[in-house]
C-alpha cells in the first residue's frame, strides 16, 4: 500500500467532485420533471400518449447507458444538418451530451417508479376526491402526487444512487469527474488498488449522504401517517 | 449504406453478429459467476458468524455503492498483478496476463454477484420455516436439506429477481468494451470509426441489445412458469 500516493491522489480526485455533483443535480432535476410527464403519459388511456411513453421506457431500459451516450454524442454528430443547426452548439459539448443522456435515462427509470407509486393509490381515494367535486388537475395536485411521492421515495432513493454511479460514464467522453481523474492517475502510477480505495470511498460517502437524505425525507413525509 | 451491414469481407454483418454472441457469452458467464458468489455471500449473510456477516455486508455495500466502471478499472489494471502475486506464493514466477474476457467476467460477475446476494438472501428467507423444520424432523442432514428441499424452492423464488439481475448484467457488459473485449459496444464503435457512420452502427447496436433483452425476458417468463408448475399459491 502506498499511503503517500493515496494522500496525494485524494486531493486530485476531490477536484472531480463538483463536476460529478453538478451532473447528478442537473440530470436528476430535469429527469424528474420529464419522468412525471412520461409516467402520466404511460398511465393515460389515450394510445397516442401511452405508446410513445411505453417505447421510450422500453428502449432506454433495454440498452446500456454507454451506448445511449455514444449514440447522442457521436451518432447525432454525423449529420451535417445537425452540425449546421443551432443544436450543434449543445451537441458538440460533451457535458451537455452527458447531462442529456443521464436525464433521459433517469426519466425512463423514474417514470416506472412513479407509475408504480401511482398505481398503488387506492381507487377509493380518487373516487372520493372526484365525488367531492375536485377537478382532474386538483386531484393530481392534492391527492395523487403527494401519495405517489411518498410511495415512490424509497425506490427513487435507489435510482439516485444509480445516477451517482452512472455519472462515471461521462469520463469516457473526456470529462474529468471523479472516475476520469482516478483513471488518469491509475494509468500514470499503476496503483489501481490504492486509487480504487480513494475514489471508491468518495462515492460511498456521497451515496451514504444521499441515503440519509432520503431517509430523512421519508420520515418527514410519513409524519402523521398511521400504519 | 446497406452494403455496410452485409456479411462477408465488405460488410460488418458477420462481425456484428459475432460480437452479439460475445456479449451473450460474457453476460452468461458473468451471471453464472455472480450467482456462485451470490450464493456464497447470501449464506454468509444468513450465517450466525459475525465475521462472515461483516465480510458479506462489506462486499455488497462497496460493490453496490461504487461505479461499475471503477470496479472494471480496478480489475483491468490490477487483475493480472493480483493473479501474479498469488502465483508467486505458489512458486510461479512468470508473467501472467488475464484475457479481457476473463477480466470482464470477473468484474461484471463481481458486480452482478452483489445484486444476486440480495436476491438469493431474500429467496432463502421467503422459504417457509416449516420446510426447514419438516426436513429436520425427517432426519435430513444439513446438505441433504439444502440441496433437496431448500434449493429447489429458492430457485423458484429467486427467479424473478435473477431475471432483473440478468438485464443489469447484460447492460454492464457494455462497459467491458473499455478493456478491449470485442462485444457489441466495442464492435459498433470500431465499425462507426472506420466507416464514419456512427449513427447507423450505434442504431444497430441498440437494436441488437433490445433483441437480446426481449428474448431473455420471454425466456425468464417461461422459466418462471416452468418452475412454478405444481405450485399452488397460498389462498388459491
Amino acid at each position: 500500500m502506498r499511503f503517500e500516493l493515496m494522500y496525494e491522489s485524494f486531493f486530485k480526485i476531490i477536484q472531480g467532485i463538483p463536476l460529478t455533483l453538478e451532473v447528478v443535480f442537473l440530470s436528476t432535476v430535469c429527469g424528474l420533471f420529464l419522468a412525471v410527464g412520461v409516467a402520466l403519459m404511460r398511465v393515460s388511456e389515450n394510445k397516442f400518449l401511452s405508446n410513445p411513453a411505453y417505447y421510450f421506457i422500453y428502449v432506454i431500459r433495454g440498452t446500456p447507458l454507454l451506448l445511449q451516450l455514444f449514440f447522442i454524442y457521436y451518432g447525432l454528430a454525423q449529420f451535417i444538418f445537425i452540425r449546421e443547426s443551432f443544436l450543434w452548439f449543445f451537441l458538440e459539448d460533451p457535458l451537455f451530451c452527458g447531462v442529456l443522456t443521464l436525464t433521459l435515462s433517469t426519466a425512463a427509470y423514474s417514470a416506472e417508479i412513479i407509475r408504480g407509486g401511482m398505481q398503488s393509490i387506492a381507487p377509493g381515494l380518487i373516487e372520493a376526491a372526484s365525488s367531492m367535486g375536485m377537478s382532474k388537475m386538483q386531484r393530481l395536485r392534492k391527492i395523487i402526487l403527494p401519495i405517489t411521492i411518498r410511495q415512490a421515495l424509497p425506490a427513487y432513493g435507489n435510482e439516485l444512487i444509480l445516477m451517482v454511479k452512472a455519472t462515471s460514464l461521462i469520463s469516457i467522453v473526456t470529462l474529468m469527474e471523479i472516475t476520469g481523474i482516478a483513471r488518469t492517475i491509475i494509468s500514470k502510477t499503476y496503483a489501481p488498488v490504492e486509487i480504487f480505495i480513494v475514489a471508491g470511498s468518495i462515492y460511498l460517502l456521497i451515496n451514504f449522504l444521499i441515503t440519509r437524505l432520503i431517509k430523512f425525507a421519508e420520515n418527514k413525509l410519513n409524519h402523521g401517517t398511521i400504519y | 449504406m446497406m452494403e455496410l451491414i452485409t456479411f462477408g469481407d465488405t460488410g460488418w454483418g458477420d462481425e456484428l453478429l459475432l460480437s452479439m454472441v460475445m456479449t451473450i457469452l460474457v453476460s452468461t458467464s458473468s451471471l453464472a459467476f455472480g450467482l456462485l458468489i451470490g450464493t456464497i455471500f447470501a449464506s454468509f449473510k444468513l450465517s450466525n458468524s459475525y465475521v462472515l456477516k461483516t465480510i458479506a455486508e462489506f462486499y455488497t455495500t462497496i460493490v453496490r455503492g461504487v461505479p461499475e466502471l471503477l470496479v472494471i478499472y480496478l480489475l483491468f489494471f490490477g487483475g493480472s498483478g493480483a493473479v501474479m502475486y498469488v502465483a508467486k506464493i505458489f512458486g510461479h514466477m512468470g508473467y501472467i496476463e488475464l484475457s479481457p474476457f476473463t477480466i470482464g467476467t470477473i468484474a461484471v460477475g463481481a458486480i452482478s454477484g452483489a445484486y444476486s446476494t440480495e436476491v438469493i438472501r431474500g429467496a432463502i428467507l421467503a422459504v417457509p420455516k416449516g420446510q426447514f423444520e419438516a426436513a429436520r424432523t425427517l432426519g435430513m442432514k444439513k446438505y441433504a436439506m439444502s440441496f433437496n428441499v431448500i434449493f429447489p424452492q429458492v430457485a423458484r423464488l429467486a427467479l424473478p429477481g435473477i431475471g432483473n439481475v440478468w438485464q443489469v448484467t447484460l447492460k454492464d457488459t457494455a462497459l467491458i468494451s473499455v478493456t478491449g473485449l470485442v462485444e457489441i459496444m466495442r464492435q459498433s464503435k470500431i465499425a462507426a470509426g472506420s466507416t464514419h457512420e456512427p449513427f447507423l452502427f450505434y442504431s444497430i447496436a441498440i437494436i441488437l441489445y433490445l433483441f437480446i433483452t426481449s428474448i431473455s425476458y420471454q425466456f425468464f417468463n417461461r422459466a418462471e412458469n416452468k418452475f412454478s408448475k405444481g405450485f399452488v399459491r397460498e389462498g388459491n
